[in-house]
């Protein structure tokens, strides 16, 4: 507010007499010194008293609206004349589309300027004089309300719904009711979650297949310190349930020195020393793979869960709630590796069920 | 999309530059290449081992330990290879510092290549290991960029990110970016595993399938890479888009309202 | 219609078009009486105040770009191989929606842009609405007659973060899945109902091939027509009640100041509309969001590091991410509390803030009609909590973002995560206490501006050699303003005995509410604001300068 460069004794005097009408205004006397002095008087911009300046405005807000028109006449030469696929370097940005830049620059101008326009006409030729505005209470006046409530009850008594109640009980009921076919109808949504979630496609006897090179493994393949991704034989990329069985049985296959294996139950389910576990974190389902190979823990980029593969892939860090199921794994007569049968326990997430 | 495939060829010309310039320096690089080309000049081999042993003494000795086969401050190099001396001493990762933090950085190589290639003669000659790549293995020729991507996915992204931008890992240690690294060195990496990076060697995942994902990554994480939509804010995905949008989008409409609601200058006071 | 045409041609003697479809249209809608009440409607200037519009504006760009996308995108899970013309994905497999996304983006001429636009302008309209909440809540705006309105603008926000994540998550990207996997995840969490919720959710099995199509409805057209009801609700709602505005000369609870809708606030509010729409456009021809072609299609066996959610997911992400792992196993039965208490603290945190107004009118006893602000200083307690509430959001924000925290400031992730463990606790408090002293020093500053007058910097000697700094005494203005606002008595629990003498027992409810009602107003807790008397008192002790 400029309100400093007014003298104090022209406050009130000067206001506007519309203004005066508004508020409660007091002059500042003896008796309180804090009472408000009501709005201080309309001060003029120099396009109020300087034609000049005016039309300078005018020139700016015109000068703006046309830069608009320009802008879009070049969005359109932009959108014929550009091939979606032609990148351009820009500094500092990089190489980027030119479609999408040039597009974007004339339409935001475009924009940009149209709103650039309006506000500085508002700003410097429309009326900026302050106007007050009087509030009125949210609630009815008493009366009013009054007479709405002797309405309701007048309707209420015409339609006798307090006095026979067996028509309001039963209208109750009805209405309860009618929503629940809504409900029910929802049922088909999807199936009942059975025993889905604590079987994978893994079996006795199925093949460990390489995830990039889509060949089954053998030990000799494995290098302490490597990790390797495996699917279950038989699974194709292009299989219709392709996403939802590789959801349960990604497995994520390292090699370890045996007398590093510290958990025993690890070292009788694995094979020379190669372990086997599921990909998916038993926190909330991330594809659990970042390995150290070093420390033996690997890591979960979603939330940070860390399990120690050397220790029965206990949690040793993060929101996980327990260890990483392990596939038992052994060696075929052709000396491939493949499964000794289903995980014990559901893969992924915890569940209320899974006990 | 053409120009992505034009542009394949762009780095190869800068790499057979540099190998050109490799081959003038020492004309060492021949004697090193894999087996094919191995059966060279014995004598030279044996002077680079020789040449190879003395710098290992003076710069890496103090903790390898003399005759490679490690110490409490540094692990056995008994057939880690020629491959991880190039990828460790290429980027300066060793000599590592005497103060380490979680893990050893990349730093200013302080060798040349030749008298890397001398260090990795006289390692691998202490055990066998993973050669030194050839160009024709981690070049671009008949490499196939989507397939490359998806096993980029599989097997790096959950350390490096989608498009290698790198990430963390626990206590501080991290993944790096891969902008712009030597694709020898990427496949050098992949071969022998540096530091707690697990190795993916060529039985469980192909030379063809190194090759691939070296294409992949140089078509999305060079210098080169378009990116269409403008500003790649560090390719680290909605944190650092979060961060722009309160900063620079809802900074820049606040600067705009307040230009919008503050009081348009009044005329000086006569 | 321009005034001047239609002034001169009435002069004509005959009404102009405008004029005469104007009230053809109010003899069938009463369009006139409408327009009396709300033509010359007044509303105040204050660039706080634009925040709301900020977001009413980004809401709107949602819509429109959303529409466009609409005619692009196709929502199914079916399989397909692509051979579009992005080269590093070409003859993967991957589902429709995820192609149809690279088809907008690439071969679509201004799909990206669009897309780009829709993505960058729900980022702003959620930071908006966080901005909107706070400026409201910082100033008490939502007293009587708003608490209503602040539940609206409360659902919006909330719907808003609903409806971003399910647009987020339509493209089928590999990001975007990783989050839906998540969400699953958490699903699992619930007890006994989280299994049949999942699978009721994607149609069986995780991912299944139903949840694209089944959050495309949900996102462009449950959530967001709720919303578009909410918002005309609380449109309705700003005009009906009419803008607070700041204490202040002229301005009392009975009014309010500023100006008229006709002509300067139509030109305002619409400039502004396209002001944030050209700047959102430039920011989307300059920066890239959400390149689902380098995030690559979605497969439940893949993942990338720095998995995040987009900003107003970070919240609960970062909640999820500190939570310790723990596990109930009992009975054949398993209690996720690792999972389950972070998603019942998201809805308990937010339902805190919904419930505010509720609880602060509880405590004061007011039930008058608030339209003066307060100034955060005036109060203290309400501000402090805020800023503690605050702090609490931002440390999960960071929580939620720990990784890329530690690879940007070379931190370790696990101290990042026992750091946010800890200061999601003790952070609150310390943010508590430091805001309520700055508040209530603040507020002291006030009240020795408004006694001894505002210090000037200029240095007088006395003629005894003593140095004095000029204090300038406050306008009339200025007094009034800094004096303008109320303070609340501590609320003490009434008679205890009735005029008959007989004892009454005094309620759980009431004792709590005094002793919340002297943390708040009690000594100490807020500066009393000088009185008449004591200003005049000083005034006329040392008198002139």
């Amino acid at each position: 507010m400029s309100s400093q460069d007014i003298p104090e004794e022209n406050v009130p005097a000067e206001r506007d007499a519309h203004e005066g009408a508004h508020g409660a205004v007091s002059v500042a006397d003896e008796k309180n010194p804090f009472a408000d002095p009501g709005l201080p008087p309309h001060e003029h911009r120099i396009q109020d008293i300087d034609e000049r300046a005016a039309k300078r405005s005018e020139r700016a807000v015109a000068f703006l609206f046309t830069v608009s028109m320009l802008a879009t006449v070049g969005f359109i030469a932009s959108y014929v004349t550009i091939p979606a696929d032609r990148s351009i370097f820009v500094f500092p940005i990089g190489h980027l589309s030119a479609l999408n830049f040039a597009l974007g620059l004339t339409l935001g101008t475009a924009l940009f300027t149209i709103g650039a326009g309006a506000v500085h006409w508002a700003r410097t030729l429309m009326s900026d004089v302050e106007v007050a505005d009087d509030r009125h209470p949210i609630a009815a006046p008493p009366e009013v309300r009054a007479k709405v409530h002797a309405d309701f009850k007048a309707g209420a008594t015409e339609s006798a719904i307090g006095r026979r109640k067996l028509i309001r009980n039963t209208m109750f009921g009805a209405l309860t009711l009618v929503p629940l076919s809504g409900v029910v109808l929802l049922r088909d949504l999807g199936p009942l979650p059975e025993d889905k979630l604590r079987h994978t496609l893994w079996a006795k006897g199925k093949l460990l297949v390489n995830m990039n090179t889509d060949e089954p493994l053998r030990p000799s393949d494995v290098a302490v310190g490597s990790l390797t991704f495996c699917k279950p034989e038989g699974l194709e990329e292009h299989d219709e349930d392709f996403q939802n069985e590789i959801a349960k049985a990604a497995l994520m296959i390292v090699r370890l020195q045996p007398d590093d294996i510290k958990d025993k139950q690890e070292l009788e389910w694995s094979h020379e020393g190669i372990v086997a576990y599921s990909k998916i974190c038993t926190h909330v389902g991330c594809p659990i793979s970042l390995y150290e190979q070093q420390t033996h823990h690997v890591l979960c980029p979603c939330h940070q869960s860390t399990f120690d593969l050397s220790d029965g892939a206990k949690v040793i860090f993060g929101p996980a709630g327990h260890a990483l199921p392990q596939l038992r794994i052994g060696v075929n007569d052709e000396g491939y590796l493949e499964a000794l049968g289903d995980f014990e326990e559901p893969v992924g997430p915890a569940f209320w069920e899974r006990g | 999309m053409k120009k992505l495939s034009a542009r394949r060829r762009h780095p190869l010309a800068a790499l057979v530059v540099l190998l050109l310039a490799l081959a003038c320096t020492g004309g060492l690089y021949a004697a090193f290449a894999p087996a094919s080309k191995a059966q060279a000049d014995e004598t030279a081999q044996s002077l680079a081992i020789e040449e190879g042993k003395k710098l290992y003494a003076v710069g890496c000795a103090s903790c390898h330990g003399t005759g490679g086969q490690g110490s409490s401050d540094g692990p056995s190099l008994v057939g880690v290879g020629a491959a991880a001396v190039d990828f460790q001493v290429g980027t300066g990762r060793m000599p590592a510092a005497t103060s380490q933090g979680a893990q050893v950085p990349k730093k200013k190589v302080i060798y040349t290549q030749a008298q890397i290639d001398q260090l990795a003669a006289y390692i691998a000659s202490l055990g066998a290991g993973p050669t030194v790549p050839t160009e024709a293995e981690y070049g671009p020729e008949g490499a196939d960029i989507a397939k490359g991507g998806d096993l980029f996915r599989t097997n790096c992204a959950q350390c490096h990110n989608f498009t290698g931008k790198g990430g963390a890992l626990t206590n501080g240690k991290y993944a790096p970016d891969l902008e712009d690294v030597d694709p020898k060195h990427i496949y050098e990496a992949m071969q022998t595993g540096p530091q707690n990076m697990p190795s993916f060697p060529d039985t469980t995942l192909s030379e063809q399938n190194k090759k691939d994902i070296i294409a992949y990554l140089h078509a999305v994480n060079s210098d080169e890479t378009v990116n269409p939509g403008g500003l790649e804010l560090g390719g680290l995905g909605p944190v650092s888009e979060g961060l722009f949008a309160w900063i620079f989008g809802l900074g820049a409409l606040i600067a705009v309202a307040v230009w919008v609601a503050a009081r348009t200058a009044k005329a000086k006071k006569s | 219609m321009s005034t001047t045409e239609t002034t001169e041609s009435r002069e004509r003697g005959k009404a102009p078009a405008g004029e005469r479809i104007a009230d053809w249209a109010d003899g069938r809608l009463g369009i006139y009486s409408l327009a009396k009440a709300n033509m010359r409607k007044i509303f105040p200037d204050h660039w706080s105040f634009m925040l709301g519009e900020v977001c009413l504006y980004s809401f709107l760009i949602i819509i429109l770009t959303g529409v466009y996308l609409t005619l692009f995108f196709h929502p199914s899970m079916n399989e397909v191989e692509y051979h579009g013309s992005y080269v590093p994905l070409q003859g993967q497999l991957m589902s429709e929606a995820f192609s149809s996304t690279l088809h907008i983006s690439f071969d679509v001429r201004g799909g990206l842009l669009i897309r780009q636009i829709h993505h960058w302008a729900a980022l702003i309209f959620l930071a908006g609405m966080f901005v909107h909440m706070m400026r409201v809540f910082f100033t008490g705006a939502f007293r009587k007659p708003r608490e209503i309105n602040w539940l609206f603008g409360f659902l919006l926000f909330v719907l808003g973060m609903f409806t971003g994540f399910t647009g987020y998550s339509l493209p089928d990207d590999l990001l975007s899945g990783t989050g839906v996997r998540f969400t699953q995840g958490a699903i699992l969490s619930m007890p006994i109902v989280g299994t049949y919720i999942s699978m009721f959710l994607f149609g069986g099995e995780f991912p299944g091939h139903d949840f694209v199509a089944r959050f495309y409805s949900i996102h462009i057209l449950l959530l967001p027509g709720i919303m578009l009801g909410l918002v005309v609700g609380h449109l309705i709602l700003v005009f009906y009640h009419k803008h607070t505005q700041f204490a202040g000369p002229g301005k009392s609870n009975k009014n309010v100041v500023g100006m008229p809708l006709l002509p300067v606030y139509m030109a305002k509010a619409g400039g502004f509309f396209f002001l944030v729409f050209g700047v959102i456009a430039v920011i989307s021809a300059i920066t890239q969001i959400n390149p689902v072609w380098a995030i690559g299609p979605y497969r439940p066996d893949q993942v990338s590091t720095g998995a995040q959610p987009d900003w107003y997911m970070g919240f609960a992400e970062g909640l999820i991410r500190f939570m310790p792992g723990w596990e109930i196993n009992l009975w054949g039965h398993t209690l996720v509390l690792g999972v389950f208490i972070p998603l019942v603290l998201f809805g308990v945190v937010l339902a805190a803030l919904a419930a505010y107004p509720f609880i602060e009118s509880w405590i004061t006893g007011d039930k008058r009609e608030h339209h003066i602000l307060d100034r955060p200083r005036n109060a203290p307690t309400r501000t402090a909590l805020g800023v503690a509430w605050v702090t609490m959001y931002m440390i999960t924000l960071v929580g939620g973002g720990n990784d890329l925290w530690a690879t940007h400031f070379h931190l370790s992730i696990n101290s990042i995560t026992w750091f946010v463990r800890i200061f999601f606790f003790v952070g609150p408090v310390i943010a508590y206490i430091l805001t309520k002293r700055i508040c209530l020093g603040l507020q002291r500053r006030d009240r020795d501006k408004v006694l001894h007058g505002r210090e000037t910097g200029t240095i007088k000697r006395l003629p005894h050699g003593e140095f004095i700094e000029i204090h300038e005494p406050l306008s009339q203005e200025q007094l009034h303003t800094l004096t303008a606002h109320e303070q609340y008595e501590p609320a003490a629990i009434g008679a205890t005995v009735d005029e008959n003498g007989v004892e009454r027992k005094v309620k759980g409810s009431e004792k709590l509410r005094a002793k919340i009602s002297d943390a708040y107003f009690g000594e100490d807790q807020q500066i009393p604001k000088p009185s008449v008397e004591e200003y005049k008192e000083i005034t006329s002790g040392h008198g002139h300068h």
